[in-house]
């Protein structure tokens, strides 16, 4: 028997309960669900603000970095007070503030091949929020060798992209692109900037995404790549092929162990912005 | 009327900042050459040292990603739109 919602959670929880695709039962499920954000950053802070919000019972966060004034711009879990506070620390103030339902687990720490899979597994949904390239392959190859569903949210001065990954049900984040762009190739945010409220329309779609996973309701985004463009205000999606070749997820896999790319993105300090 | 080419930010640079232009040829291939001849540079940023398509960086004949069609063999045509969409990592 499960302990009935009290009063004050069927309170605030009302206007998801009152969807019929949602209702009592779901709730539940998201009080019940653990989602691990990679990153407390530009989609890290929006993802995870309306995840607590929605009601995910557990949030794990990871991120090894301090609040820099730079990121106040659009990582809207810190405020200036926080500045030169660990950013995981920042976040789970304003996420314990916002919703006392839930609870905030922190990793002040980088993920490595070393680390990635012991964190990973005690979660449901993963959400990679990251700000470098060797990050978001480790999270890829993570997620598909341990079957873990995740979001993939990339943004770039006006664009971002987004993407969910069902292992071995669709395509992962190497049937899309195969391999990271070698060292100094690609301006990362810090060198290029970026638009502070584009983070905002990513990382909040990728809570869109991560609660209907929970709620097993809705078609994922799998199979396609949704691109943002803010400058046009358009949104268009292409076709994502699952590559049967694909050196992680395919028919023969040629990676079966973790990667540690060579970090090159980040220029000191902020390192999952 | 040709086919329009979509420009991704970082390489808008090379074309006068302009996010779209238009181009004339009959495979991805064609246009790009093209494109190589109005804004030198771009090819460079398509194409590794080998000559092979880069893996960072996808091309799109309207939703089709040309990997899984003919590679920039892949035929156009006038109305086609081709995107050129590269990997982004910022967070």
């Amino acid at each position: 028997m499960k302990t009935p919602f009290k009063n004050d959670q069927i309170r605030r929880y009302s206007r998801h309960i009152l969807l019929p695709e949602v209702g009592g039962a779901g709730q539940r499920k998201l009080l019940e669900g653990k989602v691990l954000l990679i990153g407390s950053g530009g989609l890290g802070s929006p993802c995870a603000f309306y995840l607590a919000a929605a009601g995910v019972g557990t949030l794990g966060l990871v991120d090894d970095d301090v609040v820099d004034l730079s990121n106040l711009q659009r990582q809207i879990l810190h405020f200036t007070a926080d500045v030169g506070r660990p950013k995981v620390e920042s976040a789970r103030e304003k996420l314990e503030a916002l919703n006392p339902d839930i609870r905030v687990i922190t990793h002040k720490d980088r993920m490595t091949s070393e680390t990635i899979m012991d964190v990973i597994k005690h979660y449901d949904v993963i959400v990679d929020g990251s700000d470098n390239f060797p990050t978001r392959y480790l999270v890829n190859d993570a997620c598909v060798l341990s079957g873990k569903p995740f979001s993939h949210g990339g943004i770039f001065r006006f664009d971002g992209q987004l993407m969910t990954i069902l292992p071995k049900q669709g395509p992962c984040y190497r049937c899309l692109f195969p391999e990271p762009p070698p060292p100094g190739l690609i301006p990362s945010c810090q060198e290029a900037g970026i638009l502070g409220v584009v983070a905002g329309t990513i990382g909040v779609a990728q809570a869109t995404e991560v609660l209907k996973l929970l709620l097993g309701i809705g078609a994922p985004l799998v199979g396609r790549l949704l691109i943002y463009d803010a400058l046009e205000m358009r949104f268009r999606t292409v076709k994502v092929p699952r590559n049967l070749e694909c050196a992680v997820c395919g028919d023969h896999p040629t990676i079966t162990e973790l990667i540690d790319y060579e970090h090159f993105c980040g220029l000191g300090g902020d390192t999952h912005g | 009327m040709g086919v329009k080419v979509r420009i991704p930010t970082p390489l808008q640079k090379l074309t006068g900042n302009q996010a779209e232009v238009i181009c004339g040829g009959s495979t991805v291939r064609d246009l790009i050459e093209g494109l190589e001849g109005q804004y030198p540079g771009l090819k460079e940023r398509i194409y590794d040292e080998a000559g092979k398509l880069r893996r960072f960086v996808n091309i799109y004949v309207n939703e089709e990603d040309i990997r899984f069609l003919e590679g920039d063999g892949t035929s156009v045509k006038d109305g086609d739109e081709v995107s050129i969409v590269p990997a982004i990592a910022g967070g």
